[in-house]
């Protein structure tokens, strides 16, 4: 596929989720795993729906926990089939334990999770904290911000994922609710394009008969070290291998991101908003409000968070005079998880602005592009005024409340 | 578990393939040696079955025999063993 | 120019179907578009609402808004509901209210709303004609589409006609985009007279 074909673009209104949905027939799976949660279950309703009316054929195993949901995903994995499953909240907890083993044995895999508020107590709000909570598990993290970027993500981390240089799962986020339940119009590509582009599935080994093979075994510290340092450098590629597919992605489909961030009117920024997410539009609409108003403000949006892009955030606003971190979810008694990212990035820059980091959004909250001038107007004042910036304030309620100086 | 054979991969992953003897001699680790008295055996393959090191093997003709190289002494086949004709005997 | 739109009606009625139906027959009249539910779970026969933003440039904005620039009532008696407080009409907006002419909510209503311009249809009476009923319920929520389509000028027939055929296919997307068709026909608009100020 080395020339552009001509592209094919069937637009059709769908919801966040059924953009997953759609994604993942277009992959072609083998095997969908699935236990209904609020909000992500229309992604696997719709799934079950292509696989029964013949469009998509896979197997979907249904499952009577998260937990085992993604088990079977892993164990499909392993004997060579391309898998996807997806979950929220509590249901992503509950198989957190499998989140961590999926990657730490290579394996290749996509799931969606349609981020959902953690309880106590109950709460079907979108927040980011169930996402955060994965953090540390080895997979590649990345998130939308429309139900398009949602459709072309899903497509794209079956690439990134199955990729030999990476050859790890990969997690794809999106708001419940404020994407999974809006539909908006979606370009969608030609069916047969992806598969071609695909290919076929790729992973390291394979776990079917054909010879004995243990997997995880009990290994001694040093070796499951190595095994720990390369999983690392692996998810350092995954961000190379991520931009290289977001731009063949484009030249073939149409559409690129720009890689692990997405800039807004950053060319001549003195002050930058880092945000993750749908509220990142809104956060766009609040940026071309200030502009207005005289403040030289441009916007990065973190689209990969794991690999974390360290450098390309340090070489946008290392000499930034001030950053705005917003946060939707917090490392409670800590900051946000993006602002201490954000944060170690500058450090490397030896930034000399200043930085603040603003959580909400938390518990479902709220937070519209009025919100995002207002806050920022109260920041930049600060900073203009030669005041200073506590670390983290917390906005609730239309009040910029300090929670660490 | 031996993880030196790999597939030629481009990464590390935690995978093994099964080899004899990938853990040392274990028969150096034994305290009770079983003895197997043929006379008494029936062939039931009860103790071959049970073997958790896959170490016994009942042949119809000739009975048990053990490989000592590797045997643990754990004492299972004997315990299992319907006819007593398996006695573990302390290492000398 | 955006255009934000807010749907209200009652759970089972179908407020956020044809938030979802709006939202695509705007994208097929070369628009931006974006359709979603209140956020939260729904209940049968209690007041829902349903938004919808329309625009010419890119949409990116997600976060809800309570005032509108059109407002949908799929259900007249729900003017007397505590949901008007929440939900309301920026000045001059335009109100479509599923309801008779001879409602006499209707010149309550309006000042209440502040309405610029007010259309009425009688979807009920339609749906139920062409026995678009669900689980006893007339469904109005593709009648009223009509309506919006008359009232507004920011999708045409066709395309609502389009959406509707889409979206339900077969012998339920012919007969509801008849439903289309007849509300847009039968949709009419009432003089607002004058609007009284508290």
């Amino acid at each position: 596929m080395s020339k552009p074909r001509a592209l094919y673009r069937e637009k059709v209104t769908l919801t966040g989720n059924h953009a997953v949905a759609l994604a993942v027939k277009l992959a072609r799976v083998d095997l969908v795993s699935a236990y209904p949660i609020t909000p992500q279950t229309s992604i696997v309703e719709k799934l079950s729906e292509y696989i029964e009316g013949g469009e998509l054929k896979a197997q979907m195993v249904r499952v009577e926990s998260e937990h085992s949901a993604l088990a079977v995903a892993y164990g499909a994995a392993l004997a060579g089939a391309r898998v996807f499953t997806a979950t929220s909240s509590h249901g992503l907890l509950y198989m957190h334990e499998w989140v961590h083993w999926f990657s730490r044995a290579r394996v290749p895999g996509v799931m969606a999770v349609v981020t959902r508020t953690i309880g106590a107590p109950w709460n079907i709000w979108p927040d980011h904290s169930d996402f955060m909570d994965q953090r540390d598990t080895g997979w590649i993290m990345a998130f939308a911000r429309d139900n398009q970027e949602v459709l072309d993500l899903t497509i794209q981390a079956f690439k990134v994922s199955e990729d030999e240089r990476v050859f790890l799962p990969f997690m794809v986020g999106l708001e419940g609710f404020i994407l999974g339940h809006t539909a908006m119009p979606v370009e969608v590509p030609a069916e047969d394009d992806v598969a071609e582009w695909l290919g076929e599935r790729k992973q390291p080994y394979v776990v079917d008969g054909s010879f004995p093979l243990g997997v995880g075994g009990l290994t001694w510290p040093m070796e499951t070290e190595e095994m720990f340092i390369d999983l690392h450098k692996s998810l350092r590629r995954a961000g190379l291998v991520f931009e290289e597919v977001d731009k063949e992605y484009g030249k073939l489909f149409g559409r690129s991101y720009g890689g692990p961030l997405e800039c807004y009117r950053c060319t001549d920024a003195k002050y930058y908003f880092v945000t993750m997410g749908a509220w990142s539009g809104d956060a766009m609409d609040a940026v071309d409000f200030l502009r207005e108003r005289g403040f030289a403000l441009g916007l990065v949006r973190i689209r990969l968070y794991r690999p974390f892009p360290y450098d390309r955030i340090a070489d946008i606003m290392g000499n930034a005079r001030g950053v705005i971190v917003f946060d939707r979810s917090i490392s409670f008694g800590a900051s946000g998880p993006i602002y201490s990212d954000v944060v170690a990035s500058l450090l490397k820059a030896r930034f000399r602005g200043d930085a603040i980091g603003i959580i909400a959004g938390v518990g479902g909250v709220d937070v519209t592009s009025h919100d995002f001038s207002k806050i920022a107007e109260r920041v930049l004042e600060t900073i203009e005024r030669g005041e200073p910036l506590p670390a983290i304030a917390w906005y609730h309620g239309g009040e910029l409340a300090i929670v660490q100086h | 578990m031996s993880h030196s054979r790999n597939l030629a991969l481009s990464i590390k992953a935690p995978i093994s393939f099964p080899e004899i003897g990938v853990a040392g001699k274990t028969g150096s680790w034994r305290l009770e040696k079983p003895i197997v008295d043929n006379e008494k055996c029936v062939r039931c393959f009860l103790c071959e079955i049970y073997c958790p090191v896959n170490v016994v093997r009942v042949d119809r003709e000739e009975g048990v025999s053990i490989d000592y190289e590797y045997c643990k002494g754990c004492g299972i086949c004997a315990n299992v063993c319907p006819h007593d004709a398996i006695t573990m005997v302390e290492e000398g | 120019m955006l255009t934000e739109v807010i749907l209200i009606g009652r759970g089972g009625q179908g407020a956020v179907t044809s938030a979802t139906l709006l939202t695509a027959a705007a994208s097929l009249e070369g628009l931006e578009s974006q359709g979603f539910p209140f956020f939260g779970a729904e209940r049968r026969g209690a007041p829902v609402a349903a938004f919808v933003r329309i625009s010419s440039r890119p949409i990116r904005r997600h976060g809800m808004f309570e005032k509108g620039d059109v407002v949908v009532l799929l259900d007249a008696r729900l003017a007397e509901l505590e949901i008007l407080e929440r939900y309301s009409l920026r000045a001059g907006g335009i109100l479509i209210v599923n309801t008779e002419r001879r409602d006499p909510r209707l010149s309550k209503l309006i000042s209440r709303t502040r309405a610029g311009r007010v259309f009425i249809v009688n979807a009920t009476r339609i749906a139920r004609e062409l026995g678009l009923v669900v689980a006893g319920w007339p469904v109005v929520n593709t009648a009223i589409l009509g309506a919006f389509s008359r009232a507004t000028g920011l999708v045409s027939l066709d395309s609502v006609k389009r959406a509707v055929v889409e979206y339900f296919g077969g012998r339920l997307g012919r007969l509801n985009a008849e439903a289309v068709e007849r509300s847009y026909r039968e949709t009419r608009e009432v003089v607002v007279l004058s609007v009284s100020l508290p």
